[in-house]
């Protein structure tokens, strides 16, 4: 990486910048951090406003969570920081916290004159920075500041992790720390914390390359011949019977058995969207790094890409810190994964899937699911893809996609590469394909993910993780079902047909356009599950939309891109985009996202969000978390990635490095063709 | 000046809550955040608590008057009442608001009763007593800030 690339890599400088511009002079900081502080009772809230005034912070105050969520939603870059009341009449304070989380992926402090040891450990599970007992002391409140810090610092080493893990470029994270200097204390603890992590980088480097395996990419063909399989066996069959009626050379039981669980998952956030208990899970599970899966590169890539296009670089420093990482990095990942897995685990701290936390971090090898099919490219991966194509340097990875949209597509994707030039193309790589296929369901899958998200906070702790390695798309759930219209659905997601309610964004080729355009606003939500005309038979409101930023562009960008979908995609995209990106790590990259985009982009994604704002209205509000997820996109054109094992996308990445600046590729790839990539 | 005999009567009366466990370090919290741009920032948080306040307490005694009793709703409204309570500091309240949980916890409905009753007198004494302090407060202009209760 070059340092320019760092410089130049906007999610964290514009991350931080972004802090900066809202109030602050960073040696100002603390002094005018902007304070979101929402408590139902009066008393309470006018103390601290008071004191958080004498903090000289400056501070918003809200009575009621759903004012709170609006005004997030409505200015996702207004605010730093959350103060959270626990009981709340309108909204669980844990609630309002994990669409936090996912939709705007904020440091929140929870307070409560509850100090049992179950609320705090809840408070602690559904990933709360800090959790202070009432009455609140003034000299709590002046170190509140610290969380935001920390926070960046932690996107910013996952940005850092999953970008130069694989070049074992460390480089940049001694200019990141000059780029990453708004911070207070950002100079000193972040060069030392870099080495760190690099320590760290290297460490897993190793472990990793030595059992890495081969990757496999999920594309259509081989996840309709999963679900054919499943459909036959039954949801409750084995891997080892899928894996036999599948009779695929070279598919292992591990690969099937990691894409089963996600596709359960998928499934069964589809079925009890309104349900949360499901759809967290799912959504989890879903978003769970597949990143971590994709051990790196494909994850990494994706989320870069995700990230590239759709997240503005302050989001993307937040992307950075939600952990997509690399699934080699173990911090990378890893905070994108307990950013989820706090939000979601309300109950169950546990792993869901026995997983350990580390589970998806050491998941690399796992990570050849989903590779090619970014379904699960939730917000993180993307955040990580982002982190990675930002290290990478060309953002402009895109998968050319076939037929005329490419054209419209790679302008998106070039907009948003081009952001982010300097960063990591692979994270383009993988976000490309993810983004050309589906970004309509991204933009669909957000508002179900946010949905399954928000009710199934509960207890996946281990859900996510398993998620994150295989790099599911199957999130798309929450990216592209196009709730409506479905009927187009990306070809790259799985197809799932029979999945109800999930509308199937599983469009034939065209998707890919559709996709194409709709990346711009969703930076790459693939819709890794097909987004079926079934989606119709959910409610529009469980998928809530809300900030689905998906700048869908269908209309403009796809033609494929069925007409009713194209301003409900694009509204939705532009606010599931970024919102979806929003979710934990996803917020940097949805905001990264949406700076990413040109100004035409811009606009449409301002208008988008405008719609979506009536959109999110009209929906039901706060159940869909839009997890940036970047459903993968399976789009079948786009799905040579595919069969890019991680070998192979690392030794793209590398050489794509070298070539930065090269857009050779007719996909305006920074140097990055496909064609390139040994396959 | 003639200020100074209120003001004297003023720390006094403010030492006595304190002494007499009517409020606690939290209130002391409050005072500090008083200053020239809100000279009365005290009352108006203290007068505002009691209004919400008196909203929760209706609902409790409405609560109580249906039975059986309903412990899990009478433990959010006293838990929502313990909040405010202890953000102004009243200390003997806020005491009696966990009592009061705790009846709650266990299902002892007479306990919840008598625990009401005791906080209702609680509540009623200080409001007195805070009537009569911000009033001599506002007498005697700007509040010094006498010492720390132990």
């Amino acid at each position: 990486m070059n340092v320019s690339s760092v410089k130049g890599s906007m999610s964290i400088s514009s991350s931080t910048s972004t802090w900066k511009a809202g109030d602050t002079i960073s040696d100002q900081f603390p002094a005018g951090l902007r304070v979101l502080v929402v408590d139902d009772d009066p008393t309470c809230l006018m103390i601290l406003e008071k004191m958080l005034t004498a903090c000289l912070y400056k501070v918003t105050k809200c009575n009621r969570a759903e004012t709170a969520l609006s005004k997030l939603r409505e200015n996702k870059n207004g605010y730093d920081i959350v103060l959270s009341d626990v009981h709340m009449p309108d909204m669980d304070g844990f609630k309002l916290l994990e669409h936090i989380g996912l939709e705007m992926d904020l440091p929140v402090i929870m307070m409560s004159a509850d100090d049992g040891k179950q609320v705090v450990m809840k408070g602690v599970t559904h990933g709360a920075c800090d959790y202070l007992i009432k009455p609140v002391r003034i000299e709590a409140l002046k170190n509140i500041w610290q969380h935001v810090v920390r926070k960046r610092k932690n996107e910013w080493k996952e940005f850092e992790q999953s970008g130069s893990v694989e070049e074992g470029d460390r480089q940049p994270k001694q200019s990141d720390d000059a780029d990453y200097s708004s911070s207070a204390n950002e100079g000193n603890w972040k060069g030392s914390k870099r080495r760190k992590d690099e320590e760290e980088e290297t460490d897993e480097r190793d472990d990793t390359s030595t059992l890495k395996k081969p990757r496999v990419v999920w594309s259509v063909e081989l996840h309709q011949q999963f679900v054919a399989a499943v459909n036959q066996l039954g949801i409750d069959t084995v891997p080892k019977k899928i894996l036999e009626l599948m009779n695929v050379p070279g598919l292992t039981r591990e690969n099937v058995a990691s894409h089963l669980q996600k596709y359960r998952l998928y499934l069964r956030r589809l079925s009890g969207v309104s349900q949360h208990q499901s759809n967290l899970s799912t959504i989890i599970s879903a978003q769970d790094p597949t990143f971590g899966s994709l051990s790196s590169l494909s994850g990494l890539d994706l989320q870069t890409l995700a990230a590239t296009g759709q997240l503005p670089a302050q989001s993307l420093a937040r992307l950075q810190a939600a952990g997509l990482g690399r699934a080699t990095a173990k911090s990378g990942i890893p905070i994108t994964l307990v950013d989820q897995r706090n939000i979601f685990s309300f109950e169950n701290p546990k792993l869901r899937f026995g997983e350990g936390q580390q589970q998806h971090m050491t998941n690399k090898q796992q990570v050849n699911l989903l590779h090619g099919i970014p379904t699960t490219m939730e917000a993180k991966q993307l955040v990580s893809l982002r982190h990675a194509a930002q290290s990478v340097g060309n953002m402009n990875m895109q998968v050319p996609p076939p037929g005329p949209q490419s054209s419209q597509n790679n302008p998106l994707l070039m907009q948003m590469g081009q952001q982010q030039q300097q960063q990591q193309s692979r994270g383009q790589i993988l976000v490309d394909s993810t983004i050309n296929h589906a970004p309509r369901l991204s933009s669909m899958g957000q508002p179900i993910l946010s949905n399954g998200m928000a009710t199934n906070v509960s207890s996946r702790n281990g859900i996510p993780e398993n998620i994150r390695a295989p790099g599911y798309s199957q999130t798309p759930s929450m990216l592209n079902f196009p709730m409506n219209h479905a009927s187009e659905l990306p070809g790259n997601c799985f197809p799932l047909g029979s999945t109800p309610g999930v509308s199937n964004l599983t469009s034939k080729g065209a998707f890919q356009e559709d996709v194409n355009s709709e990346i711009k606003g969703s930076g790459g939500f693939m819709p890794s599950y097909d987004v079926f005309n079934d989606l119709n038979q959910h409610k529009p409101q469980s998928w809530e939309l809300q900030n689905v930023g998906i700048a869908f562009d269908s209309s403009q960008h796809s033609n494929s891109l069925q007409g009713n979908l194209d301003l409900t995609q694009s509204a939705l995209g532009q606010q599931g985009f970024s919102s979806g990106q929003m979710n934990g790590h996803n917020r940097s990259a949805a905001v990264a996202s949406k700076a990413v985009f040109s100004t035409g982009d811009v606009k449409e994604l301002r208008s988008a969000q405008n719609v979506n704002q009536h959109l999110n209205n009209l929906l039901v509000d706060n159940t869909i978390r839009v997890k940036s997820e970047r459903v993968c996109d399976t789009s079948p054109a786009n799905i040579f990635p595919d069969h890019f094992g991680q070998d192979d996308l690392m030794s793209a990445l590398l050489k794509q490095q070298e070539s930065v600046a090269s857009s050779e590729n007719e996909f305006d790839f920074d140097g990055y063709s496909m064609n390139n990539i040994p396959v | 000046m003639e200020r100074n005999p209120i003001r004297r009567q003023l720390a006094i009366m403010r030492q006595s809550l304190f002494d007499q466990g009517h409020v606690d370090e939290q209130f002391v919290q409050l005072e500090e955040l008083q200053d020239d741009a809100n000279p009365n920032f005290v009352e108006e948080v203290v007068t505002l608590y009691y209004r919400d306040s008196a909203r929760i307490i209706l609902n409790i005694e409405q609560a109580l008057e249906r039975k059986p009793f309903d412990f899990r709703k009478l433990d959010a409204y006293m838990h929502q009442f313990k909040g405010s309570s202890s953000s102004i500091g009243a200390k003997k309240v806020k005491a009696e608001s966990t009592l009061f949980r705790e009846c709650c916890k266990s299902g002892n409905g007479e306990g919840c009763m008598r625990s009401f009753q005791q906080l209702k007198k609680e509540y009623a004494t200080l409001r007195k007593k805070f009537g009569a302090y911000f009033q001599l407060a506002r007498q005697a202009g700007p509040v010094e800030t006498a010492s720390r209760p132990k």
